[in-house]
């Protein structure tokens, strides 16, 4: 079923080139979608104080497409997402996503995934999804929850949920402003193995119904090889492997491709350590404390 | 199930009855003592007297008037001096401008205990109710701007970049996100407020006034009526009490997400 038909809200004018032939072949049968964003990223740089955090880094991105990045803490990951969506400026390089070349922040067609879920404590599960829409979203705000299978707890408050029901949550309130780019920051990092699985079969279905592009940062190979159709390794603020992932879906772990690809990958991660063993662990953390010196408090 | 019904109920006696043992049982010793003449009605009557001094303020209106007084002034010197609190914390807590033209500046007079001022509210005031309503707004102003202050520089920061990133800013930040967020923080400074309130204006009713409950306990100890000011003091007990369980019920509405008032 064709997620514009499914959407109660307008959908947003979708990129030109509707007649274009998907990117991905194996996507093109599945999916009967086509909107998502290209994203093109050019010689981009970012440091922190003295700490170069990203060294003209190049990036293509398809329409639609499932791009993984993977990386160690501190490789620059992180913020490479956090440029694309517009919550931080690079110090240099082009950015383009679609057709406009301000990734500004409110773009309501760009939606962002925390590692936390990020739920407002105070208001209750739909009027955390409706987050920013009018009273009339509310259906809409109901077909999200229905899509990540919470309908049922639309009146609870986010205190009363599991991590893995909180997520889905987030999915859903990023899902309800019909994004054309999915960014996802370790979504899934802080939950359980099996909670994983099954949400990276909620995320799978869920890129293919609504045919976003989708860019997922995570530190987790298997996770990488199992949901992306491109996974881009990044160490020390440039791309040191890009492979992609031709497997069909859905994925199945324990096959010889599947393990092979993610060995690959996994050599990659390790190698680069193994290059440097006196970087500092805890890049990332030094990352965190500079962005919050710098955050502004006015409204 | 039963189990489960029984432990409730254990509980909810538990939680219900419990807290008022120890003052049924010092009331207890109290009468007795009084009763086998251990303490003189000169330094304590007894509480059956105490109650019937009550009753018959009742009767005679005396009681109704001079706690409407009292809890006028009380209530207004909380308006005035705890929404000034609570403009200026949230003025100083969102603009950083504000914060550095205003707060260290506050943080100076914080530090004068506002009885101290009580010479000077004299001469600024004289001793009419000029003076009890700026004692009382004095003292309830510091806990509700430093507890607002501080809970809006504490709302989460991941919050915020969330909520921005979905598109909210101005006044609709302010609402779902930054406000709620602050809550927690600016209820606890009303209930110290509350505190506060009372305390500030009994000295200030004890200085000097012609109504209220303060005036009705001074008069009384000219006649010697040790009953009558105990009436005043504990209905001075009974007016921070309920206080105190209003800002909790506002508390339970008001924080009702909260895991730890579910």
């Amino acid at each position: 079923m064709n997620a514009a038909v499914r959407s109660p809200l307008p959908r947003e004018a979708a990129p030109t080139g509707h007649d274009q032939p998907l990117p991905l072949p194996e996507r093109a049968a599945g999916t009967k979608a086509h909107n998502g964003l290209a994203v093109s990223v050019r010689g981009l740089e970012k440091h922190y104080g003295e700490r170069q955090v990203l060294r003209g880094l190049s990036l293509d991105i398809a329409r639609g497409s499932f791009v993984a990045i993977v990386g160690r803490s501190g490789c620059g990951k992180s913020t490479l997402l956090r440029i694309v969506a517009g919550l931080e400026q690079a110090d240099g390089g082009k950015l383009d996503v679609g057709t406009s070349s301000c990734a500004c922040e409110q773009r309501p067609d760009i939606r962002l995934m925390f590692q936390d879920a990020r739920l407002l404590p105070w208001k209750s599960v739909i009027d955390n999804v409706r987050l920013g829409l009018p009273r009339s979203a509310l259906p809409a705000a109901r077909a999200a929850l229905r899509d990540v299978g919470l309908e049922d707890r639309a009146r609870d408050w986010p205190a009363a949920l599991s991590g893995g029901q909180r997520q889905r949550v987030a999915l859903a309130r990023a899902l309800v402003h019909r994004p054309q780019l999915l960014l996802l920051d370790e979504p899934l990092g802080a939950l359980d193995a099996l909670t994983r699985i099954e949400m990276h079969a909620l995320i799978e279905r869920l890129w293919r119904e609504h045919g976003f592009t989708a860019l997922l940062v995570t530190h987790d190979v298997q996770e990488a090889v199992a949901l992306a159709d491109r996974v881009v390794v990044i160490e020390d603020g440039a791309i040191g492997l890009d492979q992609a992932v031709a497997l069909p879906r859905p994925r199945a772990r324990g096959s010889q491709a599947f393990a092979a690809l993610e060995d690959r990958v996994l050599t990659q991660v390790l190698q680069q350590h193994a290059d440097r063993p006196d970087a500092p662990a805890s890049l990332e953390e030094q990352t965190d404390a500079l962005r919050l010196a710098t955050a502004r408090w006015v409204i | 199930m039963s189990t489960s019904n029984h432990i409730q109920l254990h509980r909810r006696f538990g939680s219900t009855i419990l807290p008022w043992l120890l003052p049924l049982l010092i009331l207890a010793a109290w009468e007795y003592s009084a009763r086998s003449g251990l303490l003189s009605t000169r330094v304590l009557p007894e509480p059956w007297a105490v109650a019937k001094a009550a009753w018959h303020l009742v009767q005679t209106g005396e009681l109704w008037s001079n706690l409407k007084v009292s809890a006028g002034r009380a209530f207004a010197g909380l308006a005035i001096g705890g929404g000034l609190g609570l403009l200026l914390g949230l003025l100083t807590g969102l603009f950083v401008p504000a914060q550095v033209a205003l707060d260290t500046t506050l943080q100076m007079l914080r530090n004068i205990p506002p009885l101290a001022m009580i010479p000077l509210v004299i001469l600024w005031f004289g001793i009419d109710e000029g003076a009890k309503l700026f004692l009382v707004a004095l003292g309830v102003f510091f806990p509700l701007y430093l507890n607002t202050f501080h809970g809006i520089r504490t709302v989460d920061r991941n919050l915020i970049e969330m909520a921005r990133s979905y598109g909210l800013s101005g006044w609709r930040l302010y609402r779902d996100v930054i406000l709620p967020g602050a809550l927690p923080s600016i209820l606890v400074g009303l209930r110290f407020s509350l505190g506060l309130m009372w305390v500030l204006l009994i000295v200030a009713e004890t200085i000097s006034s012609s109504s209220g409950i303060g005036y009705m306990t001074m008069n009384a100890r000219e006649f010697l009526q040790t009953d009558v000011v105990l009436v005043g003091i504990l209905l001075y007990a009974l007016l921070g009490k309920i206080a105190d369980v209003a800002a909790k019920g506002l508390e339970r509405v008001c924080l009702r997400w909260h895991p730890s008032y579910q």
